[in-house]
């Protein structure tokens, strides 16, 4: 089997005092649709900001395909093919629908016929989006914003996509139009690492699973087998 | 005069920009010496206004210390020119590039902080250069006196003495500076500034190196208040440390915030009422601080992003109200 194109061995983060990742250790492998799950406070975004590089560990290995990025600068970290989705999206209201995936494709440079090939795919995956191309982003409905935020993070033609929380605050309809998105998204080869509060939709989509509890992984396993363990039942999937 | 201001801002950019340019080049046939003199004054703040532009409006640092670089690009030619007898044209590329990098040094360990730290420090190294200049630092400053006879600024035997010279002189560097400046503004240089404006973090996520593209405003920002130092120590031919003092350096803050942040035509406009009409007005004069502070005042209430605001700033402003309405 080829390296994994994402792996954390015992990573540790502090916010000033506060222990807020204790010793994580993941992999995921290309192609696959890997599940963070867990709690508000477990450390899901907090995992995600420390793989992209917006935070940097005290302890511990973070490799992304088989090189280490611990220390290195978040927009050093961009090229080695991660892309990642901050929570709340983080769009450019000011700017306009086009403007923001140009932001999206800025560490490709000039690379302008790339630019446009990967525009043009991605508003094949949200027509939309070329519907609006030239509105305002802060204009958009929650759920074109959160598909302008995944089409500008596809515009750097990533290796590895890291997606925090897609439905958040969305309509039910809507978290199922993104959730085929990101089924569709994978289908095409990307791999990549969702983090959802939303731990059943999750769990169909993924591959296989990691629950996050308090700042270290309290289970991991295939996804289907993760839907049918009993703790994960009643704690995140509101059975009784 | 909403709807008039909206209307005047629809024409073509490219029109203002030639029809200023052609009322500027006849200026001298109509006015006299002293109207002159007040337009070249005014064409150096507008040139240290630009770039203030940079630093403030595009990359959206605060930057309250813009005079020490005036004063040092000043300084500099001066002090080549005195005691070495360095050509004014040979001295000002050494003295844009001089204030460039200090812009450089002072900037660099205090990017990563937040906007009003960036600002307490630049007031702090203003006051250091201006005090530097005071003390007769090196035995080279002439203290409190300042420096006298500096040469006017020569090329190709040509020496420009007269008010009419330096006017177009300054006029043509004016006419450069804007030139660049819009093309960095649509450069990737300038859409990376506007990302980090924005937001910071989104930026440094998408691959931008943001504390790299706000040295490179500081820079350029520094670096264009040395030019206008040049220029002003060339046709003075005597400067002092009063260039360099702290109302200096909010004035040509004031102007970039009063006409429109981000905006050049907004940096003309600042430049007239805080530059063009105090002069004019000598009798309003000695009220100028407070008619300053009640027009900051009114500003700030009645048309928050300048009185000529860049299309981009005046949507985040409204942006920012509207999320702050729906939150």
């Amino acid at each position: 089997m080829t390296e994994p194109i994402l792996q954390l061995h015992d990573v540790h983060t502090y916010y000033g005092h506060i222990h807020a990742l204790k010793g994580i250790a993941l992999e995921v492998n290309e192609g696959e649709i890997v599940a963070l799950l867990g709690a508000n406070g477990a450390g899901k975004s907090t995992t995600l900001r420390a793989i992209s590089g917006l935070l940097r560990p005290r302890q511990g290995e973070i490799k992304i395909a088989g090189r280490s990025v611990v220390g290195m600068p978040a927009h050093q970290i961009v090229y080695l093919g991660v892309s990642h989705t901050p929570e709340g999206r983080k769009i450019f209201s000011a700017l306009s629908v086009n403007e923001n995936l140009n932001m999206g494709a800025y560490s490709l440079g000039r690379a302008k016929s790339a630019i446009e090939t990967h525009r043009r795919r991605v508003f094949k995956l949200f027509p939309r989006l070329e519907e609006r191309k030239n509105q305002l982003a802060g204009t958009l409905s929650g759920g074109e914003q959160q598909m302008l935020a995944i089409g500008r993070a596809l515009m750097s033609d990533p290796k590895i996509l890291l997606l925090d929380e897609p439905s958040l605050g969305l309509a039910p309809l809507l978290v199922k139009a993104i959730f085929d998105t990101v089924r569709e998204i994978n289908q095409a080869g990307m791999t990549i690492l969702l983090v959802e509060q939303n731990a059943r939709a999750a769990l169909k989509l993924a591959n296989k699973g990691y629950v996050l509890e308090t700042g270290s992984i309290a289970l991991a396993g295939p996804a289907e087998q993760l839907l049918a363990d009993e703790r994960v039942r009643k704690a995140y999937l509101g059975e009784q | 005069m909403h709807d008039l201001m909206a209307r005047i801002q629809r024409i073509p950019y490219l029109y203002w920009a030639l029809a200023a340019l052609a009322v500027a080049l006849l200026c001298p046939l109509v006015l006299d010496n002293y109207l002159l003199a007040v337009l070249w004054q005014a064409g150096i703040y507008v040139l240290l206004a630009l770039g203030l532009t940079i630093i403030v409006g595009y990359a959206g640092l605060f930057q309250l210390g813009q005079a020490a670089f005036y004063a040092i690009g000043a300084y500099t030619v001066a002090i080549l020119n005195i005691y070495l007898d360095v050509p004014i044209i040979l001295g000002m590329p050494v003295a844009i590039v001089l204030a460039g990098v200090l812009g450089y040094l002072v900037s660099r360990p205090i990017l990563h902080l937040r906007g009003d730290y960036l600002a307490i420090v630049t007031i702090a190294f203003g006051e250091i250069v201006r005090m530097l200049l005071v003390n007769n630092v090196f035995g080279i400053t002439g203290g409190a006196n300042g420096l006298s006879d500096i040469d006017n600024l020569s090329i190709f035997g040509f020496t420009f003495n007269t008010i009419i010279e330096n006017y177009y002189l300054v006029l043509f560097f004016v006419v450069i500076t804007i030139f660049g400046v819009r093309r960095l503004e649509d450069s990737r240089l300038g859409r990376a500034w506007t990302y980090v404006r924005e937001d910071e973090l989104a930026a440094e996520a998408m691959g931008v190196n943001t504390v790299h593209v706000k040295a490179i405003a500081f820079v350029l920002g520094s670096a264009l208040a040395g030019l206008a130092g040049v220029l002003y120590a060339s046709r003075i031919s005597v400067i002092s440390p009063e260039l360099g003092r702290f109302l200096e350096s909010v004035i040509i803050f004031c102007i970039v915030v009063l006409g429109g942040t981000g905006s050049i035509p907004g940096v003309f406009l600042g430049t007239f009422g805080m530059v063009v009409l105090p002069e004019l007005f000598r009798v309003v004069r000695d009220w100028r601080d407070g008619l300053v502070g009640l027009a900051m005042v009114l500003m700030m209430i009645f048309r928050p992003a300048g009185l000529w605001p860049s299309r981009r700033v005046a949507e985040e402003l409204s942006a920012d109200e509207q999320e702050a309405s729906t939150a």
